[in-house]
């Protein structure tokens, strides 16, 4: 009798303690995994990116509309805002785990990398129709939903891309138009900086991967680079490459940059910067415009856009490229329990009606056809933006490395940036150095 | 029950044995049964996450894996064999890690070991205002770790931090504001950041071992004619000994192994010179989502700490048993 009292406390006692940890998954499944059924109404958890002027502005846009969702279809939306430092890095802790959300913001350059840990649902044709078929979307915005030739594993949100901004006033006052040549811009840059007053001709996000990254891109391309060739094997230390690199970190060399803005990194400083007259110019996604307006205090009329400038003439192989088609991407993780549900909101999400409402406070273009400009009253800020998207910009290479290409890229340009403002001369062999390095580390990551 | 098992047993010693081993059972088990929730949760937390990591070594544990683990291949030594690869980029950047880890440790154990010390020593007299001191003293360890490295950060930077704003405003000991937290002076500030921390341990645990210092003896040695210096390296070191074999042990471990440091300070790619060990681990683990990689470079730590480690318990324990 006692020794099977023994037994069954020893049965109890193991019992308990992996019911105890079986209890804990699960909570941490509720509270930041995949969706419940109950009492007739389904929950599905979405994880949306920071899009607004704050996390906090961001549940304060996107509530009203999850309610107007939950009032249509009876789905309950349990929504969390994650910060952009954050966010690759809990996606993939999701992964790893299994116990993610049911729908969730991506960046749209990570696409190809994060279709190719299977952890998201692949949209097949009948998952297309359940969120409104393949031909309402924008075809380049579509197009970077994943890797071509498969089905895509996510689809496009909001739409972004790299702009000019500069201050009107401070260029009227120095007697200046806005550059259309790279030479240009590095010339009035030069003219509007005057350290002693704590301004600068251009503002940069400097310590930030993503930014640093985007622009060893996008100016890699204007001198004819190509960080990856036909095959899929990274290619960052050609010519053309280092040559856009270059370009980047000569604005920190040229001292036409706050050398400290090397340390941004958290959120929209530079925006921040250039909004306050610290900096006359600012290359950014367009929707920095809620953060001139709401953090900055800028008025609308005090700034304009135009396409980011390349060198005239342009190097051997280059190509006017201005922007990546940026953007913001809406996926479904494999496991979720509630696929109905989960469509039926990546319907909602980027149903014309919902594009039009999102697109103003997040300053974002429209993903599908026929969809205006609205974020903006300007007519010329919209049809500058309008036709970078249309007409100079290219998708981020749709590989798997794609990924690690932007931290390991964007890294190297960051330890260069601060080598720069920290008065060292950053020399060609410096960055073939360094680019060579994140190319080592990418045949580790495939 | 036992008791009329006890009491039949008794009256019946040829029919004993069985009920006796029924009772005795339940005491020899006792303590086993005391100890299964504790041994099963060791086993959760420590153990079999351990076991797991030693498995994901020998895994190509990448992004196209890392949804179904079960599937990733089978890689033997492979990961290793890129880790130590010396001429290899990763190899390299692994010594060099390797390295930075070194010199950060033993500075940082040296000068926090030197400032509890001598914070103990200080503290050891009876003054006014001993306790305030000793409860300010206090104030780092008790901070919580990202609380007091983010503050840290904030003072560190380089437009409006406090760090500048003394030097350059208030001492003049520099021209132009500097960078604490990019270039080499990263490493200065992270070492200066974990001493702020480690020392008050350091101190908090002299002190509690002085404690036990019998006041006869400095008497009797002040009687002998020992000067004050003569008491500490004598007396108070030679009490201490068991004490800073265990506290310079753990002080070195908690720095070997300090993650909290360089990513609250740096986030998770620290400049060059303050990519210590595990924080590098980590950057190659989810950086390039190179998990079987990042694995084999932890075993290989966790192997290099044992044997430190287990050196230095031997040459110490030998030493003590000598004197």
């Amino acid at each position: 009798m006692k020794s099977r009292t023994i037994a069954s406390t020893v049965v109890l006692l193991a019992v308990a303690t992996t019911a105890a940890c079986g209890g804990s998954t699960e909570n941490a499944s509720s509270g930041g995994g995949s969706g419940s059924t109950a009492g007739g109404s389904t929950t599905i958890t979405y994880w949306a990116s920071n899009q607004g002027t704050s996390i906090q502005n961001d549940k304060e846009v996107l509530g009203p509309e999850l309610k107007k969702f939950e009032k249509q279809t009876g789905v309950h939306v349990d929504l969390q805002v994650i910060g952009w430092p954050d966010l690759l890095n809990k996606i993939l802790a999701a992964t790893t785990s299994g116990q993610g959300p049911d729908v969730l913001n991506i960046g749209n350059t990570w696409a190809a990398s994060l279709q190719a840990t299977g952890a998201f649902m692949p949209f097949d044709s009948k998952a297309l129709d359940a969120v409104g078929g393949k031909d309402k979307f924008v075809e380049a915005s579509f197009a970077t939903g994943g890797a071509p030739g498969k089905d895509p594993t996510s689809v496009p949100l909001y739409g972004l891309v790299y702009g000019l901004y500069y201050n009107k006033k401070m260029f009227a006052d120095a007697g200046l138009q806005p550059p259309t040549t790279w030479q240009e811009l590095m010339t009035d840059a030069k003219k509007l900086t005057n350290p002693s007053k704590g301004v600068y001709g251009m503002a940069m996000e400097g310590g930030s991967y993503t930014e640093s990254v985007h622009f060893a891109f996008i100016f890699g391309r204007q001198n004819g680079g190509q960080p990856f060739d036909d095959s899929g094997k990274p290619t960052f230390t050609t010519p053309g490459m280092v040559a856009g690199v270059k370009q980047y970190v000569d604005l920190m060399s040229q001292k036409v940059v706050n050398p400290s803005s090397v340390q941004y990194k958290n959120g929209p400083e530079a925006p921040t910067d250039f909004a306050k007259g610290k900096a006359a110019m600012l290359m950014s996604q367009n929707n920095a415009d809620n953060v001139l307006q709401a953090n900055g205090g800028m008025k609308p009329s005090e700034y304009g856009v135009v396409a980011i400038p390349a060198p005239n003439p342009l190097p051997p192989g280059g190509k006017d490229v201005a922007s990546f088609v940026a953007g913001i991407n809406l996926s479904i993780f494999k496991n979720t329990k509630n696929k109905d549900a989960a469509l039926k909101f990546v319907n909602f999400m980027t149903s014309p009606e919902e594009q039009a409402i999102l697109d103003k406070p997040y300053t974002a273009l429209p993903v599908v056809k026929n969809g205006t400009v609205n974020f903006t009253s300007k007519k010329d800020e919209a049809k500058a933006f309008a036709e970078v998207l249309a007409n100079k910009s290219e998708p981020l290479p749709l590989v798997p490395a794609e990924s690690a290409f932007e931290t390991n890229v964007g890294n190297a340009v960051n330890g260069l940036l601060a080598q720069a403002a920290t008065g060292k001369t950053v020399t060609d062999a410096d960055i073939k150095a360094a680019l060579q390095q994140a190319q080592d580390k990418m045949a580790s990551a495939s | 029950m036992t008791l009329t098992t006890r009491a039949e047993a008794s009256q019946k010693p040829g029919t004993g044995r069985p009920a006796r081993r029924r009772s005795l059972s339940w005491g020899r088990a006792t303590p086993f049964l005391l100890v299964v929730p504790a041994v099963l949760l060791e086993l959760i937390i420590h153990i079999i996450p351990m076991l797991v990591g030693v498995w994901m070594s020998f895994v190509e544990l990448t992004q196209f894996f890392i949804a179904n683990w079960s599937a990733a291949p089978f890689v033997g030594f492979g990961n290793y064999g890129i880790a130590l690869d010396f001429s290899g980029s990763i190899g390299k950047s692994l010594v060099h890690s390797f390295l930075i880890t070194c010199l950060y440790t033993v500075i940082v154990v040296a000068v926090a070991w030197a400032f509890g010390m001598a914070g103990a020593l200080a503290l050891q007299r009876r003054f006014r205002g001993q306790g305030t001191l000793r409860t300010l003293f206090l104030v780092p360890y008790s901070l919580p770790i990202y609380a007091g490295i983010i503050t840290w950060s904030f003072m560190l930077q380089r437009d409006n931090g406090l760090v500048n704003h003394v030097l350059l405003d208030n001492l003049h000991v520099i021209d132009t504001p500097t960078f604490w937290l990019i270039g080499n002076n990263a490493f200065t500030s992270m070492a200066v950041v974990n001493i702020w921390r480690a020392w008050t341990f350091a101190f908090l645990m002299l002190m509690a071992g002085m404690q036990s210092v019998p006041d006869e003896l400095y008497q009797a040695a002040a009687v002998d004619g020992a000067g004050t210096w003569k008491q500490v390296r004598y007396i108070t070191l030679g009490v201490l000994k068991p004490v800073n074999v265990v506290l310079v042990l753990m002080l070195f471990l908690w720095t070997f192994n300090d993650f909290n440091t360089p990513f609250v300070l740096f986030g998770p790619t620290p400049p060059p010179s303050a990519d210590i060990i595990s924080i590098h681990i980590f950057s190659n683990s989810f950086v390039n989502w190179n998990f079987g990689l990042g694995a084999a470079m932890s075993v290989l730590l966790l192997l290099l700490l044992l044997v430190v480690t287990g050196i230095y318990l031997l040459v110490t324990s030998r030493r003590s048993r000598r004197a």
